[in-house]
């Protein structure tokens, strides 16, 4: 699908774009530079070069609108509206994490903000998305439920059984599959005999989309469609986001695995720089322009991140709170 | 060599003598396999090693169909958080065929599971779930804490006529013994191990918490206090026999692992114990095993959920304290 940048989305969403992208990719390159060089601890499922996926999503959903995300989900809470401090600090655990910090980096949740679940178990989303969807028909409300996994997930029972039930109900549930061409090690077409994810849709009576999963302005027209759909009643849809995991299943990954020249090629459609070239090209942002709003994402990453260091650590107390409503239920 | 490589040994000689030894797994073929398959896909053909999707259910159903017909597969759970989506499989097919159907079929997989507690990924990426499968009568549960007996238990488990569960544990993926290389080297399932003899205290443990049991016994011993370390190898078949006799000698228990301590598989141990020994006991069973919470992410949290040498060394004072001091203790 192309599209046309002066057509599709105003200046306005075009900006609000290239913040998010760059917002994500710069939270994304402090880490990696922290934990490489030592400075910080923790782990972490890298999201560098997928951030037009959760940019689009961003300008796409509304505050109330649901998100369900996984591990490999920092660029999808920074576009949903969870503040870095509470990401960073879960990851490094400090008391100003989503969790006072003791959740860790796969299970961020921020109702506020609409992300109801971080899962580090593959597959495990879309069947809480099917039930965040009926809880919104229930309430009488318009909301939307994102489901956001990878390619691999959708080989799981779990994501074919959620996916029959919100196609048989109706439900106001966008599956958005961020196909970055590997589960872990292993190449997704090893893993699959159909060639498009977004294929399967076929198979539960859904809408199934295939968009170029680095082209933020496509993704905003296809999940402007399928929102919409989900919104006002005609259910739910598949959208296949085709990307690239650049830095590997998890940081530190050697890629040792990857055939020669795959990453390169990766680079090359960087979705980052591969949209600022665009936007120059278009005319409404300059040079300088955009050189300002990736500036302000490199400020806003240090200074969230100075915020999480200068908070206290995780308190060895929160080991006995939240197991249970009431303490009283451990046993000793 | 490292139990890694005393694992892979064990695939890999499985995989040389019997044709019917085949293995499937996430991430188990070359180039992506790190752990115990490694190269073995390689050597063998992904015939034989076989990538799956991530289907858990379908890589232990389809495991136990292939074991029905004849073959011995061993099925891989990368991480055991993850074997509730095979739970159905493994709970209520593998466990039950031989019995519901009067033993005319029967499911002899192996599922190889890691327990990653200790590395700080959270509460869905460490648990020591043995004790659920402890519950289900058929299964047989499998936990070495060294690379000789890594090699050996996974050799018997393989071959076993029966489905058995083999619990692998990250931290211990580094530890380093010797290991016997002749193909035909094979540990019984149902003996435990005494890793180091003793006269005043039996810790009986498994798997990781082995190495804490060995700890402590090194500084006791120093302050003259004589401890048994008893590695059970094996939680069933549990080897009853070896666990009374030790204590018999010893007359004080400890139960350590990393499985929760409520309900966990030092409860059996220990009612066991106090039924068999009760006149015999000079103080009550000592149980030591995770806290009863979620794992936390950061670590300073996560080292307060495990037992650890110097609380393995706590609770053998409190079996060695007059009991007058005992009661003040727990109180
Ligand atoms: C049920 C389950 N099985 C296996 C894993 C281990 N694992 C973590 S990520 C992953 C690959 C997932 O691939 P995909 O869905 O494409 O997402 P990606 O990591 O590429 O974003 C696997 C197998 C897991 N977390 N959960
Ligand atoms: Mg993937």
């Amino acid at each position: 699908m192309t599209t046309d940048l002066t057509v599709d989305v105003s200046p306005e969403v075009q900006r609000r774009l290239y913040e998010l992208m760059t917002l994500m990719k710069a939270a994304d390159d402090r880490l990696s530079k922290g934990i490489a060089s030592g400075e910080l601890v923790c782990v972490y499922w890298p999201s560098r070069g997928q951030e037009a996926i959760a940019a689009a999503a961003g300008v796409c959903l509304r505050e109330d609108d649901r998100l369900v995300t996984t591990y490999r989900g920092l660029h999808d809470l920074i576009g949903k509206g969870v503040p870095l401090v509470e990401i960073y600090g879960e990851m490094l655990g400090r008391q100003v994490g989503a969790a006072r910090g003791k959740g860790g980096t796969m299970h961020i949740a921020r109702p506020e903000s609409g992300v109801m679940l971080s899962t580090g178990i593959v597959g495990s989303g879309p069947p809480v998305a099917v039930g965040l969807a009926m809880a919104a028909r229930r309430l009488g409300l318009d909301r939307v439920t994102v489901a956001s996994f990878g390619d691999g997930a959708t080989n799981t029972g779990s994501f074919h059984e959620a996916a029959n039930m919100a196609a048989l109900w109706d439900l106001p549930v966008v599956l958005v599959c961020q196909n970055n061409q590997y589960g872990e090690m292993t190449p997704t077409e090893h893993t699959m005999k159909i060639a498009h994810v977004a294929d399967r849709a076929a198979g539960y009576g859904m809408p199934g989309v295939r968009v170029d999963g680095n082209d933020p302005i496509a993704l905003v027209v296809a999940l402007t469609d399928a929102v919409e759909r989900a919104r006002s009643g005609g259910g739910p849809t598949l959208l296949e986001c085709v990307t690239f995991r650049l830095r590997g299943h998890y940081f530190g990954d050697p890629m040792a695995y990857m055939p020669e020249g795959q990453l390169a090629a990766a680079s090359a459609a960087d979705p980052v720089p591969r949209f600022r070239a665009r936007l120059l090209e278009a005319g409404n942002f300059g040079e300088l322009d955009l050189d300002e709003i990736e500036r302000a994402s490199a400020a806003a990453v240090e200074e969230a991140l100075a915020t999480v260091l200068a908070a206290p650590a995780t308190a060895l107390d929160e080991l006995d709170r939240d197991v249970y409503a009431d303490p009283r239920n451990c046993p000793a | 060599m490292t139990m890694t490589q005393a694992l892979n040994l064990a695939l890999d000689q499985a995989l040389a003598h019997d044709e019917r030894v085949f293995l499937l797994g996430e991430d188990i073929a070359d180039p992506g396999a790190s752990g115990p398959t490694a190269k073995l896909s390689t050597k063998y053909g992904v015939d034989r090693v076989l990538d799956t999707p991530i289907s858990e259910a379908a890589i232990v159903g389809a495991a136990i169909g292939a074991a029905m017909e004849g073959f011995r597969p061993v099925a891989e759970i990368m991480i055991m958080d993850f074997i509730g989506i095979a739970a159905d499989q493994i709970v209520n097919h593998a466990a039950k065929l031989r019995f519901m159907t009067g033993g005319r079929t029967t499911a002899p997989i192996t599922v190889r599971v890691q327990v990653y507690g200790g590395l700080g990924t959270g509460a869905t990426h460490s648990q020591s779930l043995e004790a659920w499968f402890m519950h289900v009568p058929g299964l047989k549960v499998i936990v070495p804490s060294t690379p000789r007996d890594g090699k050996g238990l996974l050799t018997s488990a393989i071959f076993d006529d029966d489905p058995c569960i083999f619990v692998e544990t990250i931290r211990l993926r580094g530890q380093r013994g010797l290991v016997p290389t002749d193909p035909a080297f094979a540990i019984p399932l149902g003996q435990a191990d005494v890793k180091r003899p003793g006269t005043d205290v039996t810790l009986i443990s498994y798997g990781r918490a082995v190495l804490d049991a060995l700890g402590a016994a090194a500084t006791l011993e120093q302050e003259g206090i004589s401890a048994e370390v008893l590695d059970l190898r094996t939680l069933v078949p549990l080897d009853v026999e070896a666990i009374v006799e030790s204590v018999r000698r010893t007359r004080r228990a400890v139960v350590v692992h990393d499985a929760v301590r409520f309900a966990g598989p030092g409860a059996e141990i220990a009612s066991i114990l106090h039924s068999e020994l009760f006149g015999v006991l000079e103080a009550p069973v000592e149980r030591l095993g995770a806290r009863f919470v979620p794992n936390p992410g950061p670590s300073a949290l996560e080292s307060q959920v495990y037992p650890s040498a110097d609380r393995v060394i706590a609770a053998v004072q409190r079996t060695l304290a007059p009991a007058t001091v005992r009661a003040g203790a727990h109180g």
